[in-house]
C-alpha cells in the first residue's frame, strides 16, 4: 500500500498513442495515463504479461492479508479476550461480595431439597465461591461461577452443574480456560501433590489438597482410593467429574474437587484434570484468612 | 485491491496516509470486536470442559 505499488501498473500501460512518457510531459497527460491505468481490469489493452503480473500481485496481497488477519486473531485470543473476561470476572466478584455482605448465599438453592426430591437450581453465570491457589501466586484468586457454558466460562472458572457443591461428599468439579478468556487455569500444570486449593464460600473456607504422592512429588501416584493428582484424558472422558472420579456409578464417600482445562496449551486435543481432596474446613470469620494463604490465621 | 484503494483516496500524500490509518483501524476493530467473537466459538480451540 505504498506509492511504489502503483508504478508497475502505469509502467505496463503505455499511453494510447504509443509515445513514451517523458518526465517533462504536461500534467494533463499524466492524468490521462492514470485514467488508462485505472481501466487495467477491463482487459481491453492487457498483454499476457499484464495478466500474469496482476495474478501474482493479487495472490501476494491475498496471502499477506490472510497472514495479517491470522496474526490479529492471535492478538484477539491472547489479549483482547482477557480484557473482556477480566471485566466480567470483576463484575461477578463484586456481586458475590455484595450478596455475602447482605447475608445471601448463592449456593443456598443448591443445598435445598425440593419436595420432588431434586436439588434446587442455582442460576448459571452467577458467582458462587472464591478460589485461591497459593502455588499459582499469592495474588491468585478467581470467583467461580455456576455453569460451564461458554458465557459462564468467560466470566471465570465454571462449576459443572449437577456435581457436588464445595465441601459436599462427591466431586466439586470446575472447568476453566487455559489460554485467553481470563486464563484462570493457565498454569494448572504447576500444581504439585499436597498443594492447597482454597475455596471460600459465604460461611466456610474449604481447603482441598492436590492428590498424588507428597513425599515423592509424583502426581500420577494413585493413593489408597485409586485417584491420582493429575490425569490427561480425552475430551469425552466424563468419568473424571463423576462423584467418585473415574468410577461412575460408585457411591461417593470422599469429598473431592476436580479441575479441568484444555491440554496442551492452545489446543483442545486433550483435557488436563487435577484431583484434590478436602483436607480441612474452617468457618469464615470476618476478613480473616486461613493459614494456607499469606497472612492467614484461621 | 490495495493499489485501487490507494488511488481512489482523495487528497495529498499525508491526507491519504491518515485515511489509510483510519481504514486499517476500522477493519481491525471490525475483526476484533465483531467477526472474531462470532467466529471463535465455532472453532474447536479453547474447549476446556469434558463433554456432558
Amino acid at each position: 500500500m505504498t506509492v511504489e505499488d502503483e508504478r508497475p501498473i502505469e509502467d505496463a500501460q503505455p499511453p494510447e498513442d504509443g509515445r513514451p512518457i517523458e518526465d517533462d510531459q504536461p500534467l494533463e497527460e499524466h492524468a490521462a495515463v492514470r485514467t488508462a491505468g485505472r481501466h487495467l481490469g477491463s482487459g481491453s489493452q492487457m498483454t499476457r504479461a499484464d495478466w500474469i503480473r496482476l495474478g501474482l500481485r493479487g495472490t501476494g496481497q491475498t496471502l499477506i492479508t490472510a497472514g495479517v488477519v491470522i496474526l490479529l486473531f492471535v492478538v484477539y485470543e491472547l489479549w483482547v479476550t482477557n480484557i473482556f473476561a477480566h471485566e466480567e470476572q470483576v463484575k461477578v466478584h463484586k456481586q458475590l461480595e455484595k450478596e455475602w455482605a447482605e447475608g445471601t448465599d448463592p449456593l443456598a438453592p443448591g443445598k435445598l431439597t425440593l419436595p420432588n426430591g431434586k436439588q434446587g437450581t442455582i442460576p448459571t453465570g452467577i458467582g458462587i465461591a472464591n478460589l485461591y491457589i497459593p502455588r499459582l501466586g499469592t495474588d491468585y484468586h478467581f470467583t467461580i461461577v455456576q455453569g460451564t457454558d461458554d458465557a459462564s466460562l468467560e466470566r471465570g472458572p465454571g462449576h459443572y452443574v449437577d456435581t457436588a457443591l464445595p465441601g459436599q461428599v462427591g466431586n466439586f468439579a470446575v472447568a476453566g480456560h487455559r489460554v485467553g478468556k481470563g486464563e484462570p487455569f493457565l498454569n494448572l500444570d504447576h500444581l504439585r501433590p499436597g498443594d492447597a486449593v482454597v475455596i471460600e464460600t459465604k460461611s466456610e473456607w474449604y481447603i482441598y489438597r492436590v492428590k498424588g504422592n507428597v513425599q515423592t512429588g509424583d502426581l500420577n501416584n494413585t493413593g489408597a482410593d485409586g485417584i491420582p493428582g493429575r490425569e490427561i484424558v480425552s475430551p469425552s472422558d466424563v468419568a473424571v467429574i463423576a462423584p467418585v472420579p473415574d468410577q461412575p456409578g460408585t457411591t461417593p464417600t470422599e469429598k473431592m474437587m476436580t479441575m479441568t482445562t484444555c491440554q496442551p496449551k492452545f489446543t483442545a486435543n486433550q483435557r488436563m484434570i487435577i484431583f484434590s481432596a478436602l483436607s480441612r474446613v474452617v468457618p469464615r470469620v470476618g476478613t480473616q484468612l486461613p493459614k494456607e494463604l499469606v497472612g492467614g490465621t484461621l | 485491491m490495495y493499489v485501487w484503494i490507494w488511488r481512489h483516496l482523495p487528497g495529498n500524500l499525508s491526507w491519504k496516509v491518515l485515511q489509510v490509518v483510519l481504514l486499517v483501524a476500522a477493519v481491525s476493530a471490525l475483526l476484533l470486536f465483531v467477526i472474531f467473537p462470532w467466529l471463535e466459538p465455532k472453532l474447536p480451540i479453547n474447549k476446556v470442559t469434558v463433554n456432558q
